[in-house]
C-alpha cells in the first residue's frame, strides 16, 4: 500500500463518509455507549447463550448480537452479517445504541468507503438463522484494509461489546495477534475449508430467496445455445470442490464432514489480476474483467493452427485450441502492436483454462463427476465460468459436470457464522 | 570441447557470419561416405543427423598357415599380426545455431560424394522454413516428419542405447547429476516435452504412444509473458534475469496470508499461495529479474503439478523432460524437479536426458532408416568423439549463448552385435556395474585422474612403437595425446560430461580416442609375443600341477590365476617393472602375491565346495593375454573340464590394453589343443566354448554383453560365473549380484586403490559368493 493512499485513509472523516468503509463500520460500532446485552438466566460475563430449538419462539439464550462471520483472504475479506428483522420492541428498546447504529448503517448502504461493497444482490431475505427471522447481507473489502479495520477497533474499544469474532481465512491466524494486542478482541480462529463447504451446504439448503442457488450451463461447447440452468444440489456427494480466490485450493469432498484436500495451485485469481496490472496498469478486478471482456485472446496465444497450420491430427488437437499461452508474445513485432485488451483476456483465458485442467485431472484421479467452481475469481466473470463449463464438458467427452454456485466467494463466511451458532450449542 | 569450429562462436555469437569456414575434420566428418540425412530445425538450433561409414585399422590375428607344426623356433609368434582396414557404420548428430544453416548447407553439397541419397527427412518447426534452403543447396527432397514421433523415437533410441543417458538434477547436491543406470524395459513411460506449450506423452512400446495431455501454458508462455513484463526479448536473457531475481517480492506466499502462524498449522510459509498475488497493484514498481523469477515458478510449478497428476492417473513414476525449455538449463531442471518431487512427494521422478537436443533429429532420422532397421543394432557412444553434457556453472559457462554458439557433436558407433543382460544378474534393473561413481567420491576421481594423464606418455609411447613401419604413427599418437588430455580437463572440471564418471569410462574414453587416431591395438605385438612365450610354458605347469595331490593342486591353480593376473600392462605399477626386467615370469609373478589370508579370502569356502558336485557349466571372463590366459585361466579351465563341467571362456571382441581378445583366444585354444588332450577333446565336443563378450572395454558391463554370449549361458545352465581381473572384478562387478554362485578374483596392482581396500600393493581379492536362498 502506498503511503499516499494510507494517508488518504486515516484523515478521512467518518463515520457517514463514503470514501472509506472498514473505519466507518467500526466507527458506527463504537459510537454510542458499549452496553452489553445480558442474556437472561446467565450471569454477567457469559456472552453466549443457545439458541432456541424452534422458529418463532423467543429464545432462552442466544449469541450476542452483532451475527458476524468473516473470511479473511488473501485478497478479500469476506464479511456476513445477519440482520434481525424480528426484533420485539422490548429488545428494540433494550439494543445498545452502537448494535442499532451498526445494523441500520449496514442495511441501509450499500457502499463503505472506496473499497467496501455490500453485494445486494446477493442477500438472503427472510432467513431463518438459529430461532431467528432476518436478512443475510454479504460485504467485502480488501485484506490490505485490515490493519485500519483493527487500529480503529482498538481506538473505539470495540473489545467492550463482548462479542465473539468467528473468522476463517488465513489473515484471522495472521491477524490474531493485532486483534489481540491492539484491539483486545479475541478471534475465533475457524478451519477454512471446514467453513467453506458447511457455507455452502447451508446456503444451497436454504436457496437463494426462493431460487436455487446451484447452476450449471447447458449446451456448454456451442456458444449460441450456451445458457445459465437451475441445478439441484440435493445430492451433492462426491464432489470436487474447486475454491479460486487469490490461489486455488481442489477439496473431494465425500460427506457433510469428510473431505480432503486433493491439491491447490498457486495460478488463480490473485494472478490474473496481478499479471493484468503489470501487463495493462489497471487497477481493480472490476476493470481488468471489462478490459477482458473486449478483448481477443487469439492475437496474444499460439494456437495449434499457428504452428500446424489447422489441427494437428497425429493426435487430434484441433486447430484452434491454444498450443502456447501468450505465444505471439515472443514474436517483438506482434508485442508492439497488441492491445492492452487482448492482454487482460488472454490473462484470464490463461488462469482460467489451467484451472480447469487441473481441476479436470483431479476429477479424474478422484473419480469424481461433478465439479463445483467457487470463489470470488468467479464474481462477474462469465467469461471464467463459460470456459470451465465448455472444458469440463469438452474435454471428458461429456462425463463432468461444471457447477456453479450464486453466493461464489461467501461460503467461508457463511460458515464462520455457522460455527457460531456452534459454539452457542456447545454451551 | 564446445569451443571446436565456428570461428568466433564464443564471444562472438551473435555475429551472423554467413561466410565462417568450417573445420571440415572437426564437425562433418566422414561426409563423404554420408548417407540418410535427416534434420530437426528448431527455433534457434539446428540438428543435423546422417549415417556414415568409417574406415579405420583393425588389428587382425590369423595362425600361420602350416598347421601341426610343432617343432617351434625360439623367436617365432605364434600366430601373425596384420592391420587392416575395416568399414564400421557410425552415426552422427551435429548441433549448431540456425545462423549458420546456408554455411553448413554449402559445406555438405561440396563435401558429399555420395549420390545415392535423394531425400532429406525433416522435422521441427523451422522445417518449413528452410525447405526451400535445404532443397535447392544440397538437393535432396524435403520429407516431412511428424514431430512428436520424431522425439519419442529419439527417445526410445537413446535411452536403450546409450548408458547414463538419464539423470535427475540436484542443483545444491554434489554431484548435482545423479545418472541412471539403464533400465532393462524403458517402456512405459512419461515424456513431458516443454516446447512452446507442453505435451504429455504416455510411451507404451517402440511404435506405440499415446498424447494424453498438454497445458498451453509453456516455454511460449515464458518468453511470451516474460517478454512483455521484462522487456526481455531473448530466452536466455530471461533465464538469466530468473536466477537472479527473489519471488517473493511478487508472489503471495502462505506466510504473506497466514502471517506465522504457518508453523504451528504445519504449513511451509514459503509456499507460493498465489503467483504474482502481490503485484496486483498500480503502486509499485517490481523488479524484472523478480518477475522473471515469479513467472519461472508459476509455469514450472504448473507444468509439473499437471505431469504429477497425469503419472498418477497412468500409475507412473518415471517421467523425462525435454523440450527447449529444459535442454540442460540449470534452471529450469531445478525448478522443474522442485515442483515433481513437491506435488508427488517424492512418488515421481523427473528425468533429463543428456541427449536432450537430439532426440528429434534422431527421431526423424530413424524414420528415414527405417529399411536398414538401425533398431536391430546395439550403438554405442563414442566417447573420443563427442562432445559431453556442458557445464551448469556460472563460471565455466558464463552464459547460456555463448554454449549455443558453438557445434556440439554425437558420434554413435554401431556396435557388430546386439548387446542384452547377462541372464544370470541377480536384478538387472538394479545393477550398476561400476564400482566406485567418481562424479560423487572426488578423492576417488582426483586420483584416477592424475593417474590416467601420469599413464598417457607410457600410451603413447606404446602406441608408437607398436606401428614402426608408419611413418606419422609419431604424430598421430601425439594428436592421440592431445584429444585424450583434453578429455581429462574436461572432466576434471565436468566430471558429468559423458554420465556417471568412472575408471571405466576414463579406461574406455580412452581406448575411443586410440582407436580414433588409428592406434587399434597398441599391445597386439607383446600379445603376441607374451602368449608365444607363455604357450611354450604351458605344458610344464600343466605337468606340474597334475603332479600334485588334489588339494593342494587347487590352492595351486587359484594361485596361477593370480600370478597370471599380475601380467597387467594398464596397471602402471606392473607395467613398470616389464619395461624394466623383461625376464619377469609367472614364478616371479607368484612370488609378488600376497600370502593367506588375502584381502578378501573365501578360499576355503571354495575348496568346500570344489569337494562337493561338479558345476554343469562355468562361465569365465578372461582379462589378460599371455601368462595370464594361458598359464593362469586354462590350466584353471582344464581342472573344471576334469571335474565334468563345461566351460563358456568369453573374450573381449575388440582389444583394449594387452586383454585377450576373441580371435586370440581361439588361436590359443587351438595351440594348446594341440599340446593338451583334455582341452582337444572338450573343444571338440562342444564342452569347451569360446565366446566374445560383445565388448571392447577393459572393465565388463553385465548389462551388454553379446547375445550369442547370453543365449549359450541360458542354453548350458551355467551356474558359476569366474570374472578376472582388476578392470572386471574390481572397478565394475565387484558389488555385481548374481543368481548362481560367483568367483571374482583379482590382483591389486595399484597401491591406492588396495590402501582403500584396507591393503597393499599385490593384494589379493578372492570373493567366491553363493547367492542366498
Amino acid at each position: 500500500m502506498s503511503r499516499n493512499r494510507e494517508k488518504q485513509l486515516v484523515s478521512l472523516p467518518l463515520p457517514h463518509s463514503q470514501t472509506l468503509f472498514v473505519p466507518a463500520l467500526l466507527e458506527h460500532m463504537m459510537a454510542h455507549g458499549h452496553h452489553l446485552r445480558i442474556p437472561v438466566n446467565k450471569p454477567v460475563g457469559c456472552r453466549l447463550a443457545s439458541p432456541r430449538l424452534e422458529p418463532g419462539h423467543q429464545p432462552e439464550r442466544e449469541a450476542a448480537f452483532p451475527w458476524f462471520g468473516m473470511d479473511i483472504g488473501g485478497t478479500l475479506v469476506k464479511l456476513v452479517y445477519f440482520e434481525p428483522k424480528d426484533i420485539t420492541a422490548e429488545e428494540e428498546q433494550e439494543e445498545v445504541e452502537n448494535l442499532k447504529s451498526i445494523r441500520k448503517y449496514l442495511t441501509s448502504n450499500t457502499a463503505y468507503g472506496k473499497t467496501g461493497i455490500r453485494d445486494v444482490h446477493l442477500e438472503l431475505k427472510n432467513l431463518t438463522m438459529c430461532g431467528r427471522k432476518g436478512n443475510l447481507h454479504f460485504i467485502r473489502f480488501p485484506t490490505c484494509a485490515m490493519h485500519m479495520f483493527i487500529q480503529m477497533g482498538s481506538e473505539k474499544n470495540f473489545s467492550s461489546l463482548h462479542t465473539t469474532l468467528c473468522a476463517t481465512g488465513g489473515g484471522a491466524f495472521k491477524f490474531e495477534e493485532d486483534f489481540r494486542m491492539i484491539a483486545d478482541l479475541q478471534l475465533h480462529k475457524l478451519d477454512e475449508l471446514d467453513c467453506l463447504i458447511q457455507g455452502l451446504l447451508y446456503v444451497d439448503s436454504v436457496g437463494f430467496n426462493g431460487k436455487p442457488e446451484c447452476y450449471y450451463f447447458e449446451n456448454p461447447t456451442n456458444p449460441e445455445l450456451c445458457q445459465k440452468k437451475p441445478y439441484c444440489l440435493d445430492n451433492p456427494y462426491p464432489m470436487l470442490l474447486v475454491n479460486m480466490g487469490s490461489g486455488v485450493s481442489i477439496l473431494a469432498v465425500y460427506s457433510k464432514d469428510n473431505y480432503k484436500r486433493v491439491t491447490g495451485t498457486s495460478l488463480g485469481g490473485g494472478t490474473f489480476l496481478g499479471l493484468c496490472c503489470l501487463l495493462t496498469g489497471c487497477e481493480t478486478f472490476e476493470e481488468a474483467l471489462e478490459m477482458a471482456a473486449k478483448g481477443d485472446s487469439t492475437n496474444v496465444d499460439k494456437l495449434v493452427k499457428d504452428i500446424y497450420g489447422g489441427d494437428y491430427e497425429r493426435f487430434g488437437l484441433q486447430g484452434s485450441a491454444v498450443a502456447s499461452s501468450f505465444g505471439n508474445m515472443m514474436s517483438k513485432e506482434k508485442r508492439e502492436s497488441i492491445s492492452k485488451e487482448d492482454l487482460a483476456r488472454a490473462t484470464l483465458v490463461t488462469i482460467t483454462n489451467n484451472i480447469g485442467s487441473i481441476a479436470r485431472m483431479c476429477a479424474l484421479n478422484e473419480n469424481i463427476d461433478k465439479v463445483v467452481f467457487v470463489g470470488n475469481f468467479l464474481r462477474i466473470n462469465m467469461v471464467s465460468m463459460k470456459l470451465l463449463a465448455y472444458a469440463m464438458d469438452f474435454w471428458s467427452k461429456g462425463q463432468l459436470k461444471a457447477l456453479f454456485l450464486e453466493h461464489e466467494g461467501y461460503f467461508g463466511a457463511v460458515g464462520a457464522l455457522l460455527e457460531l451458532f456452534k459454539m452457542t450449542d456447545a454451551q | 570441447m564446445a569451443e571446436r569450429g565456428a570461428s568466433g562462436g564464443g564471444s562472438g555469437g551473435d555475429s551472423l557470419d554467413k561466410s565462417i569456414t568450417l573445420p571440415p575434420d572437426e564437425i562433418f566428418r566422414n561426409l563423404e561416405n554420408a548417407k540418410r540425412f535427416a534434420i530437426d530445425i528448431g527455433g534457434s538450433l539446428t540438428k543435423l543427423a546422417y549415417y556414415s561409414t568409417v574406415q579405420h585399422k583393425v588389428a587382425k590375428v590369423r595362425s600361420f598357415d602350416h598347421p601341426g607344426k610343432d617343432v617351434e623356433q625360439e623367436h617365432e609368434p605364434p600366430y601373425e599380426v596384420s592391420v587392416q582396414e575395416e568399414i564400421t557404420a557410425r552415426l552422427h548428430f551435429i548441433k549448431f545455431e540456425n545462423t549458420y544453416m546456408e554455411a553448413c548447407l554449402d559445406f555438405i553439397r561440396d563435401h558429399l560424394v555420395n549420390t545415392e541419397t535423394k531425400v532429406i527427412q525433416a522435422t521441427g518447426g523451422g522445417a518449413y522454413k528452410f525447405k526451400d534452403l535445404i532443397e535447392e543447396k544440397l538437393r535432396l527432397k524435403v520429407d516431412k516428419e511428424d514431430v512428436m514421433t520424431c522425439l519419442i523415437k529419439g527417445c526410445n533410441f537413446v535411452l536403450k542405447n546409450i548408458p547414463h543417458e538419464a539423470f535427475m538434477y540436484q542443483k545444491d547436491s554434489d554431484p548435482e547429476f545423479r545418472f541412471q543406470t539403464n533400465h532393462p524395459n524403458i517402456f512405459p513411460y512419461l515424456l513431458v516435452n516443454i516446447g512452446s506449450g507442453v505435451s504429455i506423452v504416455k510411451v507404451e512400446t517402440e511404435d506405440r504412444f499415446e498424447w494424453i495431455g498438454g497445458s498451453s501454458i509453456g516455454g511460449g508462455t515464458f518468453w511470451g509473458l516474460g517478454a512483455l513484463l521484462t522487456k526481455t526479448k531473448k530466452f536466455d536473457e530471461l533465464l538469466q534475469l530468473a536466477s537472479r531475481g527473489r519471488h517473493a517480492n511478487v508472489d503471495m506466499l502462505v506466510q504473506d496470508i497466514y502471517g506465522g502462524a504457518h508453523q504451528t498449522l504445519g504449513l511451509s510459509g514459503n509456499l507460493i499461495a498465489s503467483s504474482f498475488g502481490k503485484s496486483a497493484t498500480a503502486d509499485r514498481e517490481f523488479s524484472k529479474e523478480d518477475m522473471a523469477k515469479s513467472l519461472l515458478h508459476m509455469i514450472s510449478n504448473d507444468i509439473g503439478q499437471l505431469a504429477c497428476l497425469y503419472a498418477k492417473l497412468h500409475g507412473l513414476d518415471r517421467v523425462y523432460f525435454g523440450g527447449f525449455f529444459i535442454r540442460g538449463h540449470p534452471v529450469t531442471m531445478r525448478t522443474i524437479t522442485y515442483s515433481i518431487n513437491f506435488f508427488s512427494k517424492g512418488e515421481v521422478q523427473a528425468l533429463f536426458l543428456r541427449h536432450e537436443g537430439y532426440l528429434g533429429a534422431i527421431g526423424a532420422f530413424l524414420k528415414g532408416a527405417e529399411q536398414d532397421n538401425p533398431n536391430q543394432y546395439s550403438w554405442g557412444e563414442n566417447y573420443a568423439a563427442s562432445s559431453g553434457l556442458m557445464s551448469t556453472s556460472p563460471e565455466l559457462c558464463p552464459t547460456q549463448r555463448a554454449r549455443s554458439g558453438t557445434f556440439d557433436l554425437l558420434e554413435m558407433d554401431r556396435l557388430e552385435r546386439p548387446l542384452v543382460n547377462l541372464p544370470l544378474l541377480l536384478d538387472p534393473s538394479s545393477y550398476v556395474p561400476d564400482t566406485v561413481d567418481l562424479t560423487d567420491d572426488a578423492l576417488a576421481r582426483q586420483y584416477w585422474l592424475t593417474c590416467f594423464e601420469e599413464a598417457l606418455d607410457g600410451v603413447v609411447k606404446r602406441a608408437v612403437a607398436s606401428q614402426p613401419e608408419s611413418i606419422d604413427a609419431a604424430e598421430r599418437a601425439e594428436k592421440f595425446r592431445q584429444k585424450y588430455w583434453s578429455k581429462l580437463q574436461t572432466l576434471r572440471h565436468q566430471p558429468f560430461a559423458y554420465g556417471t564418471l568412472t575408471v571405466r569410462s576414463l579406461l574406455d574414453t580412452r581406448e575411443h580416442c586410440l582407436n580414433e587416431f588409428n592406434f587399434p591395438d597398441p599391445y597386439s605385438k607383446v600379445k603376441q609375443k607374451e602368449n608365444g612365450l607363455a604357450l611354450k610354458c604351458f605344458q610344464s605347469v600343466t605337468r606340474s600341477l597334475d603332479s600334485l595331490g588334489w588339494e593342494e593342486r587347487q590352492l595351486a591353480l587359484v594361485k596361477g590365476l593370480l600370478a597370471g593376473n599380475v601380467f597387467d600392462w594398464g596397471a602402471k605399477a606392473v607395467s613398470d617393472v616389464l619395461e624394466s626386467d623383461p625376464q619377469f615370469g609367472f614364478e616371479e609373478a607368484k612370488r609378488k602375491l600376497q600370502e593367506r589370508p588375502w584381502l578378501v579370502d573365501s578360499y576355503t569356502k571354495w575348496l568346500q565346495r570344489l569337494k562337493g558336485p561338479p558345476h554343469k557349466c562355468a562361465l569365465i571372463f578372461a582379462d589378460n593375454s599371455g601368462i595370464d590366459v594361458i598359464l593362469g585361466v586354462f590350466p584353471f579351465v582344464r581342472e573344471l573340464l576334469c571335474r565334468g563341467t563345461e566351460v563358456i571362456l568369453a573374450c573381449n571382441s575388440g582389444p583394449a590394453l594387452n586383454d585377450v581378445t576373441y580371435s586370440e583366444s581361439l588361436i590359443v585354444a587351438e595351440r594348446i589343443a594341440a599340446m593338451d588332450p583334455i582341452v582337444c577333446s572338450a573343444l571338440r565336443e562342444d564342452r569347451l566354448l569360446l565366446v566374445q563378450t560383445g565388448s571392447s572395454s577393459p572393465c565388463l558391463d553385465l548389462s551388454r554383453l553379446d547375445k550369442g554370449l547370453a543365449v549359450l549361458v541360458r542354453e548350458r545352465g551355467a551356474d558359476l560365473v569366474v570374472i578376472e581381473g582388476m578392470g572386471r572384478a574390481i572397478h565394475t562387478n565387484y558389488h555385481a549380484s548374481l543368481r548362481c554362485e560367483s568367483l571374482k578374483l583379482a590382483v591389486v596392482k595399484n597401491a591406492w586403490l588396495a590402501e582403500r581396500l584396507g591393503g597393499q600393493l599385490f593384494s589379493v581379492i578372492f570373493k567366491y559368493e553363493v547367492p542366498t536362498e
